[in-house]
This record gives C-alpha cells, sequence and structure tokens, in this order.
C-alpha cells in the first residue's frame, strides 16, 4: 500500500512540477517517435496500399514477409542498426551512432512494416469493393492509390496510431542505437529501464504513468480528429 | 464507337464454360436490353463488353477496337448494381471523374442536377438513400462523358418510384446517344426501355432480334419459356 501511494505521489510530483530533465526526456521522446511515425506512414501507408491492389510475381511472398516484420524484436532490430551505424558499418561514415537521428532510423525501421502490412490488408478489403468502379472509370494505379487512401483515412488513423504505440514505447532498439545518453538520447522508455535498474522502483513506475498520459493524451487528440472528419 | 462485334467469344474459368460461342453484332444507337436467368452469363458478358474481363477464345472490338483497350475503355461507362460511392459528398463525386477526364469543374452543378441532385450537393454520398446513390452512380458515368455505358441492373432492390427516375435518366442518356446496354430481371422494364433484346441461356446467345418481336413472337423455346415462366 505504502508503495502504492509512494507510487502515486511520485507522479503527482513529476507531472505538477515543470521539471526541465522530464520536459526534456518526454519531449525527445516525442519527437523520437512522432517522427518515426510520421516517415513510416509517408512510405508504409502508399507501400501498403500498392500491396494490397497491385497483383505481381511473389506478391504472397512480400505479404508474408512484411507481416512477419511486425513481429521483430526491437532488441534484433536494434542490433541490425547498430551494426549499420557503426564505425565499421556500411552507414559508420555518417557517424549517427548514439544520436536521436540513430533512434529515429531505429523506430522508423520498426514501425514500417506495422503501418505497411496494417494498409495492405486495410486497402486490399477496400479493392473487392472499389476495384470495378476504379477499373470502369480507368483511373491508373497511382490514381487508384491516392483515391484508396484517402477513402480509408479514418480506419488508417487507427494505423498510424498503432505504429505511434509501437515507436514511443519500445525500449530495445532505442537503447542499443541511443545509448541512453543523458541530455542527449535519453526518453522514456531508456529513463524506466534505468530507474528500474538503480531499484528506484517507485520513480520508474511513476515515469511509466507519464508515459501511459502521454500515449493516452495523443490519442484523445486523434480520436477527437477522427469524431471532427466525420 | 459502334458497332461493337462479339466473333466467336468464350469464357472459361477453372474449366467453368461461363460463356460459350457468342457472337454478336450492335450497329444501332438505343437501349439493348440483355435478359436471361440468374447465372447465364448477363454480368460477365457486359463485362467482356466493356473490356473489364478478357474472353479465353475470340475478340470483342468496338469499331475495330479491342474492347480491352484503355483508350477504347475511356470512351464507354459502367453503372453497377450496388453503386460505389467514393467517401466524399456528392459533389465531389462528380468532381472526381470530370478530374479523370480533364473537364472543368464547374460542370459539377450540371450533372447533379441531371440526377436532381442538386440540393444534396454537399451531402456525404454515401449518406444518400439507394435510389439516390443509383442515380448520383449514372450522373457520374456519363459525366465521363461516354460513347456507351452499360447498366448491370441498376433498379435491383429499389421501389417503383426510385426505379422510374432511373429509367428517366436512362432514356436520357440514350436520347444524348449515348448507346445503352442493360442487364435486367424486370420484364415490365425490359419493355419499357428495351429497342432490342439479346437473350442469353447457359452462357449462350440464344435470340437477338428487336423488342416488339422479343415481347410477342420469341423465336427461341428458352426465351418463351422465361417469358411466360415470368408472365404466369
Amino acid at each position: 500500500m505504502s508503495t502504492l501511494s509512494q507510487i502515486f505521489s511520485e507522479v503527482v510530483v513529476l507531472l505538477s512540477g515543470p521539471d526541465p530533465d522530464l520536459i526534456e526526456i518526454v519531449w525527445l521522446s516525442l519527437r523520437v517517435s512522432l517522427t518515426a511515425t510520421f516517415l513510416a506512414c509517408l512510405i508504409g501507408l502508399p507501400l501498403g496500399a500498392l500491396l494490397g491492389i497491385k497483383n505481381f510475381p511473389g506478391k504472397t511472398l512480400c505479404t508474408i514477409l512484411v507481416n512477419t516484420l511486425m513481429g521483430m524484436p526491437p532488441v534484433v532490430l536494434g542490433l541490425i542498426v547498430y551494426l549499420m551505424l557503426s564505425r565499421s558499418g556500411p552507414m559508420g561514415f555518417l557517424q549517427l551512432l548514439y544520436t536521436p537521428t540513430a533512434m529515429i532510423i531505429a523506430q522508423f525501421a520498426l514501425v514500417l512494416p506495422i503501418v505497411a502490412a496494417l494498409t495492405r490488408q486495410q486497402i486490399e478489403d477496400s479493392w473487392r469493393e472499389y476495384g470495378d468502379t476504379m477499373s470502369s472509370l480507368c483511373v491508373p494505379l497511382s490514381g487508384s492509390v491516392k483515391t484508396l487512401l484517402w477513402d480509408s483515412r479514418l480506419s488508417l488513423l487507427t494505423t498510424g496510431m498503432a505504429g505511434f504505440s509501437r515507436a514511443i514505447s519500445e525500449v530495445g532498439a532505442v537503447i542499443i542505437v541511443g545509448g541512453n545518453i543523458d541530455h542527449l538520447t535519453r526518453v522514456m522508455t531508456t529513463a524506466i529501464a534505468l530507474e528500474t535498474s538503480k531499484g528506484d522502483l517507485p520513480l520508474a513506475l511513476a515515469l511509466g504513468a507519464v508515459l501511459l498520459t502521454i500515449a493516452l493524451a495523443v490519442n484523445s487528440l486523434v480520436f477527437s480528429l477522427r469524431a471532427r472528419i466525420t | 464507337m459502334l458497332p461493337l462485334e462479339i466473333k466467336d467469344v468464350a469464357l472459361t474459368v477453372n474449366e467453368t464454360h461461363i460463356l460459350r460461342n457468342i457472337n454478336l453484332q450492335l450497329t444501332d444507337n438505343g437501349i439493348t436490353i440483355v435478359m436471361g436467368h440468374n447465372g447465364a452469363g448477363k454480368s460477365i458478358l457486359l463485362r467482356c463488353m466493356h473490356g473489364l474481363l478478357e474472353p479465353t477464345e475470340g475478340k470483342i472490338q468496338w469499331n475495330g477496337d479491342t474492347a480491352s483497350d484503355v483508350e477504347t475503355r475511356k470512351k464507354q461507362a459502367m453503372v453497377f448494381q450496388k453503386p460505389l460511392m467514393l467517401n466524399r459528398s456528392a459533389a465531389a463525386n462528380i468532381e472526381y471523374v470530370l478530374k479523370l477526364r480533364d473537364k472543368p469543374k464547374s460542370l459539377v452543378m450540371k450533372y447533379l442536377q441531371s440526377a436532381n441532385l442538386d440540393s444534396k450537393s454537399n451531402q456525404p454520398a454515401k449518406s444518400l438513400s439507394g435510389g439516390e446513390q443509383q442515380r448520383l452512380a449514372i450522373a457520374r458515368a456519363i459525366a465521363c462523358d461516354p460513347e456507351a455505358i452499360f447498366f448491370d441492373e441498376p433498379t435491383a432492390n429499389l421501389d417503383p418510384d426510385a426505379t422510374l427516375q432511373i429509367e428517366s435518366q436512362i432514356i436520357s442518356a440514350s436520347q444524348q446517344s449515348i448507346k445503352v446496354i442493360m442487364v435486367t430481371h424486370d420484364i415490365a422494364q425490359a419493355r419499357r426501355l428495351a429497342d432490342d433484346v439479346v437473350f442469353l441461356n447457359k452462357g449462350t446467345i440464344t435470340e437477338h432480334c428487336s423488342a416488339d418481336k422479343f415481347f410477342t413472337r420469341p423465336e427461341s423455346a428458352e426465351a418463351g419459356n422465361y417469358l411466360s415462366a415470368y408472365i404466369k
């Protein structure tokens, strides 16, 4: 009981006082995850729509591959990105390791298959309904992709949210490529991992509650946007 | 773009003969009604004529051009039994095809008025009633400036009033020198609209003649049975 009240008071302290360190961590978390999600949507939405509409040899294989990548463990993905960005890796010359950009790249790679796979399913279902009319109107492939993405925008908002939730809540990839460096690459999840390892469980749980509050706020924002569009 | 010539067309899917030995020539404008029992292949034939489906044998040509060529298909439009409305306003649905065909946006109201939907231009198309959606689908098809238009049972599941409104749009399209080819099960409707009738039975055309002749003295036994079954 005392632990619960301790956590609760920690949360109140964290949320009420403008702690510059916490603001910095929250801001970096949002910057990294929102940028990664935005970039993943920019590529994943049209990619998923193409997979849903276009028939080509190897489509089934591509679909299975994209679906499988949704389950990629963040730690493994972080390791791959680490190897790519490390000094001896193929992209080592960019010197991005242990920077927020490296964290964006890792989260982008994590979110991209989620956005692409969910979009593919959504657009493939819509294509069954729209296909005849689009073909009859001789709408080119690019036009069909744009039309279906626009017409499915409400469902795709949820896809974007699924991607963002994955990005903001993962720790494995960002801790490997970011290194959890104070005032540089420390985000909410890596801060929670650090406090847990130090044994400061109330603070770790309070940070978790803050993370959930942020996720709740972003979801509420998207939900109200969705309601406005409807 | 007439004449439409269909020569020795067959369509086989998974060893099932859906269309067999189809030969047909349509030379005149006006309304051609395609009739036949369920599963006779009427809708499939319509899709083949429109170039949405490639026959496995034979050829379909519009004034010498292959039906499935994009340029040939752009001169046609099709209205389906269940109208597909884009997830936007009624006006935006018309605007969509005007943009596709490089036509000015200012024509939107003209086409909405032709469907008696000008007062609902800003309403989401999906919120319109079934009859209104079908009228909008027809206006959208006509906005493509087609030389031929296909209707696949456009009034199925509509009430008599909505059906008559759709029929007046079809007649109006025909009066604008658009070739109309339509599938219907409604014999009364076929009598009201048809200039000529194509009768399909088990994937084969058993009769093609003027509407007057078809409804008074059908030549094939299958057409006679079909008409008598419905008249009873």
